[in-house]
């Protein structure tokens, strides 16, 4: 009791801030405590930090350009924008605390509502947590251009609105809705080639589209000639076409990638513009594999750092509460029969997991010593951390670092909907026998790869009528949604002035189940 | 570490994509104001308005797995009384019940309408799109002004009440000094000298002092403390100014013989007349009279929803509007103006009756008086124009000689813009 009360008093002089009024003076004496912590204790290595205050309409204004601080102009931003701040009005959504952005300088936005206590949180959650993933997973690392990524969207914008200017703005958005459309399926999935340099971008602009045209022409030409003298040579002839198919690069899974290279009839900048599309998909495709670590980092470190400051006696009792009110209801997980219920909650789940991997380095049960021999007991638990941020995403974390434990806590279990059968059945509950299958069946929930079709380009009917040919391997018998696949091949044969054709063929039998067609339009 | 004050920054930057948006879906929002416009109240001019359009055409299509069908399996917290192998109930159109993972946490954008809020002024451009908008500001109205009293200075005459002391003393003191009028202080300064001079007995002293205080007493004495010319009075003056307060009087004929459509059609020019009017002044009145054989001062859901039957006696109307006028809108005081909606029956016998009104006691009153006969389309589509009605023929005589008062005919709601135009235009032809 003497000495909670002596903390408490010696606390009184060092505290950072009293009361929810923010300035720009406590912001940085703030930053400067949390930078401490994180990159002293945590270990955090960071991009230099910006720190932009916003109103709440700049923030919706960030909200409908998917987060980024500029964008090209789109009608479907637009439509963003009016849901969001309808939802907004009417008081059935709330706002982000801050959005952050994947750059050099990393910017975080904050809002001017925030009290100081809040603000203390999103800098913790964002500048720190965010940032230090954004620079260390392997997946950014990979991926994305942190640096460029500014100029490049500066660039996209001012050739989209230049295109606009020269062309017209609904040729514009036409070829854009195209590329919208297909943008889940433009980007590699396999590293190939060394990480894209954003700012060369614009340089080989040129050069490569007048090399891609001579190139494809070539390729045309020859399959016409070819198609001519299949008449005297039938096998000669099909060699012939399979290696025209190689030079066209198929089979390609990256759709937009391939309509951009070896689209017969796209103009130029119709294929900049696709290749815009596709440069942004990839720029985004490894936050949707790491979701869920990504928010888990951000929401541990921030969990951490606050705690640190209250022991320093840097915050007060009143901060530490109120900052934590906000995190109980940032990090809630419903169950499944709640009304509230909308999957599983990314931040609750990897909030919990990395909380779990520091139980487990620090204070292990025998569960844990048999589970994770390698790290429990380790004394490290930053470092664990640290090195599971850099080095997985959400699906390879869940597989090796999900334990028993947790399983129990959060309750899960797994179902199995077979529409053959005439319930669900429930295949693996969280016990002994369940726990590997759990394991197994969230870690292919999280993979990318399984809840995104697997479409490629197959073929193109290069003696025919230039049909192009996209094969969707099925698994487990999930046929594609009829609706939305009849909408994107139109937009698809947009781009590519031809017929489309679509078969769904079963990964297990090779057989056909499905397939959709569009004619050529033009 | 950097922070940036972004707030600064232009506002709207989804502006641009908003208009592309709404650009977009054009058809859809004007399909969606129309049925807004139903709804909607006189008095709700000034809001924006929430629609709702089909999401066809503004969908963002995706390559996906469809909802149902094939082996799928979830994993979900929160299991209460599951053991393996339980069997469960699929659950029925989705949510809520077992097992239904990531099939609804990647449901974005599959509902079958879109809501969204417009503003007032995408409201409005959208509503008269086509109709064309006209420069409103620029059409002139003759505007009622009152007088109101505002200080003008001072004058040299004026009541009591009026009275300006500072001004007053300012310029007393000001004569005084220049004409150096001893101060009583002065005075008294040389009735001390005179004594001290008396006390200790010399005597050219007091001959001195004597001497001077009989020209102070003479020269206080002749120029006075305050003169007459001293005196000022606060000035006040009428200044014309213009109202800001109009009362918008819509009359309405409800009996049998007036269709949904013409009702329609009535209420958007009054919608329009109202937004016009708001844009005008600071505070409009709506009053709402409705009859059939007789008149009676409803609320606006009685008046555009209820239906009445009986024959039409429009007079009723006229003095109901007179009235409430009297009782409530002194004319000196109130913009007055009225819009009439009929499908021009009138019982024939009342023609005198309401020319003799309208004419005598009500244009006098109003600023600008409106008669919008609404007809039903075939009518006025065959080619030859059909007979003037009875009200028409009543009004038409009144209406040479009486500025403030318009009649038009409108069969269409693509018609009401231009008629309203018309009628508001800054050089304005008679009927």
């Amino acid at each position: 009791m003497p000495e909670t009360l002596l903390n408490s008093l010696a606390g009184d002089e060092k505290i950072l801030f009293k009361g929810p009024e923010w300035d720009y003076e406590t912001l940085r004496r703030v930053y400067d405590a949390v930078e401490e912590i994180a990159t002293k204790e945590l270990g955090l290595d960071v991009y230099p930090n910006q720190i932009e205050v916003i109103t709440s309409e700049q923030m919706l204004d960030a909200y409908a350009s998917v987060g980024l601080p500029l964008m090209y102009r789109h009608w479907s931003f637009g439509k963003h924008f009016a849901r969001d701040e309808a939802l907004y009005r009417q008081g059935y959504q709330g706002l982000a605390y801050e959005i952050v952005i994947n750059s050099s300088p990393c910017i975080s936005y904050i809002m001017e509502e925030n009290t100081m206590a809040m603000q203390t949180l999103v800098i913790a959650h964002a500048a720190f947590g965010h940032n230090h993933f954004f620079k260390n997973n392997f997946l950014f690392k990979q991926w994305t251009d942190a640096a460029g990524i500014l100029d490049y969207l500066t660039f996209a914008r001012d050739y989209v609105a230049h295109a606009e200017e020269t062309y017209g703005v609904a040729e514009v958005e036409r070829t854009l809705d195209a590329a919208h459309a297909l943008m889940s399926h433009g980007v590699h999935r396999y590293a190939r080639r060394p990480k894209l340099n954003l700012a060369e971008e614009k340089q080989r602009n040129d050069d490569r589209q007048k090399f891609a045209e001579e190139n494809y022409d070539d390729i045309w030409r020859t399959a016409q000639l070819v198609k001519e003298t299949a008449s005297i040579d039938e096998k000669a002839a099909e060699r012939e076409l399979s290696k025209i198919r190689e030079r066209l690069g198929l089979p390609e899974e990256n759709i937009l990638y391939f309509l951009e290279k070896r689209a017969p009839r796209l103009a130029p900048w119709q294929r900049e513009l696709t290749r815009i599309a596709r440069h942004i998909s990839q720029y985004f495709y490894p936050q949707k594999q790491t979701k869920m670590m990504n928010e888990g980092c951000a929401t541990f470190c921030h969990y951490e750092i606050v705690h640190r400051l209250h022991e320093k006696g840097l915050i007060s009792d009143g901060t530490l509460l109120e900052i934590m009110h906000s995190h109980t209801s940032v990090v809630t997980q419903p169950d499944y029969d709640d009304p509230r219920y909308n999957g599983i909650n990314p931040y609750a789940l990897g909030f919990a997991m990395m909380r779990d991997i520091k139980r487990i380095c620090v204070d292990p049960s025998a569960e844990d010593r048999e589970w994770f021999p390698d790290i429990a007991g380790n004394n490290d638990p930053y470092g664990t951390l640290r090195h599971a941020w850099a080095n997985y995403r959400d699906e390879s974390f869940v597989m090796q670092y999900l334990s028993p434990r947790l399983m129990r806590e959060f309750r899960l279990f797994k179902v199995v909907d077979d529409a053959e059968a005439e319930s669900m059945v429930v295949d693996a509950i969280h016990e002994e026998r369940g726990y590997k299958e759990i394991r197994r069946s969230l870690a292919r929930q999280y993979d990318l790869a399984h809840h995104e079709p697997d479409i490629q380009v197959r073929d193109v009917d290069l003696a025919g009528d230039r049909c192009l040919i996209l094969t969707h391997t099925v698994h487990d018998g999930i046929l594609l949604d009829e609706g939305n696949t009849k909408a994107v091949l139109e937009h698809l044969s947009e781009l590519w002035h031809y017929g489309i054709r679509l078969e769904e063929t079963d990964v297990t039998t090779d057989k056909i189940l499905k397939t959709h067609e569009v004619a050529a339009k033009h | 570490m950097n922070i940036i004050d972004r707030r600064p920054n232009p506002k709207g930057k989804s502006l641009a994509n908003r208009q592309r948006f709404i650009e977009r879906t054009k058809v859809e929002v004007k399909d969606a104001i129309t049925d807004a416009l139903k709804r909607r109240k006189l008095g709700d001019g000034e809001g924006g308005e929430k629609i709702s359009i089909p999401t066809r055409g503004i969908t963002e299509p995706v390559l996906r797995p469809a909802r149902s069908g094939g082996k799928r399996e979830y994993v979900v917290p929160g299991n209460k009384k599951f053991v393996a192998g339980d069997q469960i109930e699929r659950p029925q159109g989705g949510g809520g019940g077992g097992g239904r993972g990531e099939a609804s946490a990647d449901d974005n954008g599959e509902q079958d309408a879109f809501e969204f809020m417009l503003s007032k002024e995408e409201f409005l451009d959208l509503l008269f799109e086509d109709l064309e908008l006209p420069n409103l500001i620029k059409t002139k109205l003759k505007s009622m002004e009152t007088t109101q009293l505002t200080r003008a200075g001072y004058s040299m005459d004026g009541t009591p009440a009026n009275f300006s002391i500072r001004r007053t003393m300012r310029n007393s003191l000001a004569r005084r000094i220049s004409l150096s009028r001893p101060s009583l202080a002065d005075i008294e300064e040389i009735e001390k000298a005179l004594k001290t001079a008396e006390e200790s007995g010399d005597a050219e002293g007091v001959t001195a002092a004597k001497l001077a205080l009989d020209q102070a007493r003479v020269r206080a004495k002749r120029f006075a403390y305050i003169d007459p010319v001293d005196v000022r009075y606060n000035r006040f003056d009428r200044v014309p100014k213009p109202n800001t307060q109009a009362v918008m009087f819509c009359l309405m004929d409800v009996s049998g013989s007036m269709t949904e459509a013409m009702k329609d059609l009535a209420k958007r020019f009054f919608l329009l007349l109202h937004v016009f009017l708001v844009r005008r002044y600071k505070t409009v009145d709506l009053v709402f009279i409705r009859h059939t054989s007789n008149a009676q001062e409803v609320d606006e859901d009685t008046f555009f929803h209820s239906r009445e039957t009986g024959g039409t006696i429009v007079s009723t109307a006229l003095e109901e509007m007179l009235k409430v006028v009297r009782a409530r809108y002194n004319p000196e005081n109130w913009n007055i103006y009225a819009a009439q909606a009929s499908d021009g029956d009138n019982y024939s016998e009342d023609s005198d009756r309401c020319s003799n009104l309208l004419g005598g006691e009500i244009l006098p009153l109003s600023q600008y008086f409106a008669y919008i006969e609404v007809g039903a389309e075939a009518t006025l589509r065959h080619g030859f124009p059909s007979p003037p009605t009875d009200l028409w023929r009543t009004y038409a005589s009144i209406a040479p000689g009486h500025e403030n008062f318009a009649m038009r005919k409108v069969a269409d709601p693509s018609q009401i813009f231009p008629v309203f135009h018309d009628l508001f235009a800054k050089d304005k032809e008679h009927a």
